[in-house]
């Protein structure tokens, strides 16, 4: 009897050993949250955890996508009742508040283990606050003017490489009969990207960066100037009208039609345009073109992370889940052309041979020597953000009332930093 | 067998005494238990969460009446609270053309032809789907570029115009939308009022001349009090907790013009960038003190109106 047992015991060693070849042994429970709900995304991230499962047999995993948008609202929610293990979110200020209240985890342990310590240092800095690392990236994106090539071509025009151009160009353009650049503002964000570059471009990273933290008073002389290179435009006629009714998809018809030449936008925009019809010869991509030759060029590049939060219940599970998703081979994956179409963030990672993100990567690896920003509503906090947001709309519909919008965000700031 | 009986009254439990007196309560009593702790409690929770500084994760900071401080600024400034309070009064008084719009619908509704169940099927249906639907439908017709609207005002060479990217138009725009389902909701709540007019009145004031306008006006309105003061509650309720329609359509855009009040609570305690919940509280108790004015009003009609008809 007692030898039976043995054998058996033997059996289901051996045939344990024999389908798990990784040394981590993991089981229970593990619960993955994600707001990858758009079709490629989402598929990309199932495909991701699958491979995870593969690894992991044991283990039980169990992966909720939730709109996007709705998430932003439901993480607050989940991340102290019924939370997940692993979860979606933003790097930067937008994690700040789980992090002051203590709802994500502490992961600086990962940080320091040489494979990620080495591979992920650029982004680094987005993770942390307080000197500790609350996360891991698993996607970057590059933002800068997508550009109809062929409009380009038929009004005799190349990409600019200073403000003068980018101006003359947008007259062109405008004669033709055509807006320079499509926008939808009606969810807001569009418009910070815009604010963003022009007044990275008009007075510096550093300088944007105090202005997020509040430390810069927006009737300060210098953001004055930022509104002005903007009104410029606007005046000029470079937007779309009536961008205050659409949102960012909403506004890509005017792209693919003709009807605007280009689009400051974030990575994400080539799919749905390629999609719509336009191919690579009609389409390219430039970086935002100095404005102030006295400062550095700087770039947004927004990051995606994934995040453990504190109350999860199988932590081990999800340190392992955390180290996979930024390994080097699941890196060039995730962000190849077929799923993400963004940037690895791991540097041992392959970018995808695609015009527009080796474009991008080239950028920010080298173009961008005065930082790296991430998105204005994550740099700054979030009722910053979204009062000024609110002010760049109405001032890209009613640019003359620019003064009062800044009296406006200097008292949200009086009342915001404290 | 000789058992001593023991009289009824000892052997009758307390339930069983005082069983006239309690049933009615005990009947009562999910219903008051779920109305005490959804929403009895939460609105003394209201109260005193308005009294913090708070972000709905961290720990709460008393701050006393400042919250409400800041608001009285926000509306002295005529910065978002101002605007909110605004749209919330043009709500409450557009929203009312609903009434007579739907007496006119449910007047010439009431005759009997072929198909009538129908036509006030027809009539009814904007109310049964979805406001989200109602938000959606209106959005498309209202866009500046491909909208049935514009089109409508180009054969007559006039427009475009952009009703939702318009801050002096936007409110009008959405309270618009929002009256299509609500005109047919007063339509049906006329219609039902309409079957119970007295037709021996409308037979007596025929005899006295009484046609058109006048009999309306002295004979079957005043016989349609009850379904005007239900569909007066119904809609001054409805225009103050109007959200659905604004969520959709504009998010409170453009640069926050169409919010209303309890729009700018959920944008400021609840949505993407909102972690004031304090400030929240404090809005939905101004907002609660509104509809207290409403309510305690048609209260004391309603209580006086049942004393008059004793």
């Amino acid at each position: 009897m007692r030898s039976m047992i043995k054998c058996a015991v033997a059996a289901l060693v051996t045939s344990t050993a024999l389908a798990g070849p990784v040394s981590a042994e993991l089981n229970g429970d593990l619960k993955i949250f994600l707001d990858t709900s758009n079709p490629a995304p989402r598929a990309t991230m199932e495909a991701m955890i699958s491979r995870f499962q593969e690894q992991h047999p044991d283990l039980n995993i169990e992966t909720t996508v939730i709109d996007r948008e709705a998430y932003k609202t439901q993480i607050r929610n989940f991340l102290t009742a019924d939370t997940p293990d692993v979860a979606t979110w933003y790097a930067a200020n937008r994690m700040r508040p789980y992090v002051e209240a203590g709802l994500f985890e502490d992961v600086s342990d990962l940080w320091a283990e040489p494979e990620i310590a080495e591979n992920l240092a650029s982004t680094k800095g987005a993770m942390t606050i307080d000197g500790k690392q609350w996360g891991v990236p698993y996607t970057y994106y590059q933002w800068g003017v997508y550009y109809r090539k062929d409009i380009y071509e038929e009004l005799g025009l190349s990409e600019p490489s200073n403000w003068e151009e980018f101006k003359a160009n947008c007259q062109a353009i405008v004669d033709s009969g055509r807006a320079c650049f499509t926008i939808g503002t009606k969810f807001l964000w569009t418009a910070g990207g815009w604010f963003d570059y022009l007044n990275m471009r008009t007075n510096g990273f550093d300088f944007h960066m105090d202005l997020a933290a509040g430390k810069v008073s927006w009737e300060d002389e210098r953001v004055k100037q930022t509104f002005m290179n903007w009104k410029e435009l606007i005046d000029m006629g470079a937007f779309v009208e009536n961008h205050q009714t659409y949102s960012w998809q909403e506004a890509l018809p005017f792209m693919v039609n003709g009807e605007a030449a280009g689009y400051l936008m974030g990575n994400f925009a080539v799919a749905p345009l390629r999609e719509a019809g336009l191919t690579d010869d009609q389409l390219d991509f430039y970086q935002f073109p100095a404005i102030n030759a006295d400062v550095e060029l700087a770039e947004d590049a927004p990051t995606d992370t994934f995040h453990i939060p504190a109350n999860a219940s199988n932590k081990e599970a999800a340190r392992e889940f955390l180290r996979f998703v930024v390994s080097a081979d699941e890196q060039t994956e995730i962000n190849n052309g077929a799923n993400l179409g963004q940037l690895p963030v791991n540097a041992k990672s392959s970018v995808d041979d695609d015009k527009f993100l080796n474009q991008g990567f080239e950028m920010l690896s080298s173009n961008s020597p005065g930082g790296v920003a991430q998105f204005w509503d994550r740099d700054a906090p979030a009722e910053m953000a979204k009062v000024s947001m609110e002010g760049f709309q109405e001032f890209m519909v009613k640019p003359d009332e620019l003064d009062k919008i800044l009296a406006k965000l200097e008292r949200a700031r009086g009342r915001i930093y404290k | 067998m000789s058992v001593t009986p023991t009289t009824p009254t000892e052997t009758r439990s307390w339930y069983y005494r005082n069983q006239q007196a309690i049933t009615p309560w005990l009947f009562l009593a999910p219903g008051i238990l779920f109305f005490a702790v959804y929403v009895i409690v939460p609105i003394f929770q209201s109260f005193s969460i308005s009294l913090y500084e708070w972000d709905g994760l961290g720990t709460a900071e008393y701050v006393g009446l400042r919250n409400y401080e800041d608001l009285y600024w926000e509306f002295v400034d005529r910065d978002a609270f101002f605007v909110s309070l605004k749209n919330n009064v043009i709500w409450l008084v557009m929203y009312l053309l609903a009434i007579p719009a739907g007496l006119f619908i449910a007047l010439f509704l009431n005759q009997t032809v072929t198909g009538i169940r129908l036509y006030k099927s027809l009539f009814f249906f904007p109310f049964v789907i979805s406001q989200v639907v109602v938000g959606l439908v209106f959005s498309w017709f209202y866009d500046p570029t491909f909208g049935l609207l514009n089109s409508f005002l180009g054969v007559f060479g006039l427009g475009p115009v952009n009703v939702l990217g318009n801050e002096n138009l936007v409110t009008y725009g959405i309270i618009f939308a929002g009256l299509w389902p609500q005109t047919a909701y007063c339509m049906i709540l006329y219609l039902t009022g309409l079957n119970a007019v007295d037709p021996e009145q409308i037979e007596a004031g025929r005899l006295d001349n009484a046609k058109g306008l006048k009999m309306l006006w002295y004979i079957i309105l005043p016989q349609l009090r009850p379904a005007t003061f239900i569909a007066f509650v119904v809609t001054i309720i409805g225009a103050l907790r109007s959200f659905d329609l604004i969520s959709i359509m504009t998010g409170g855009g453009p640069f926050g013009s169409s919010r209303v009040l309890a729009y700018y609570m959920f944008e400021v305690a609840l949505s993407e960038y909102g972690f004031r919940m304090g400030y929240g509280a404090a809005i939905a108790v101004v907002l609660f003190v509104i509809m207290m004015g409403f309510i305690a009003y048609f209260l004391w009609s309603m209580y006086r109106e049942e004393k008059g008809a004793h």
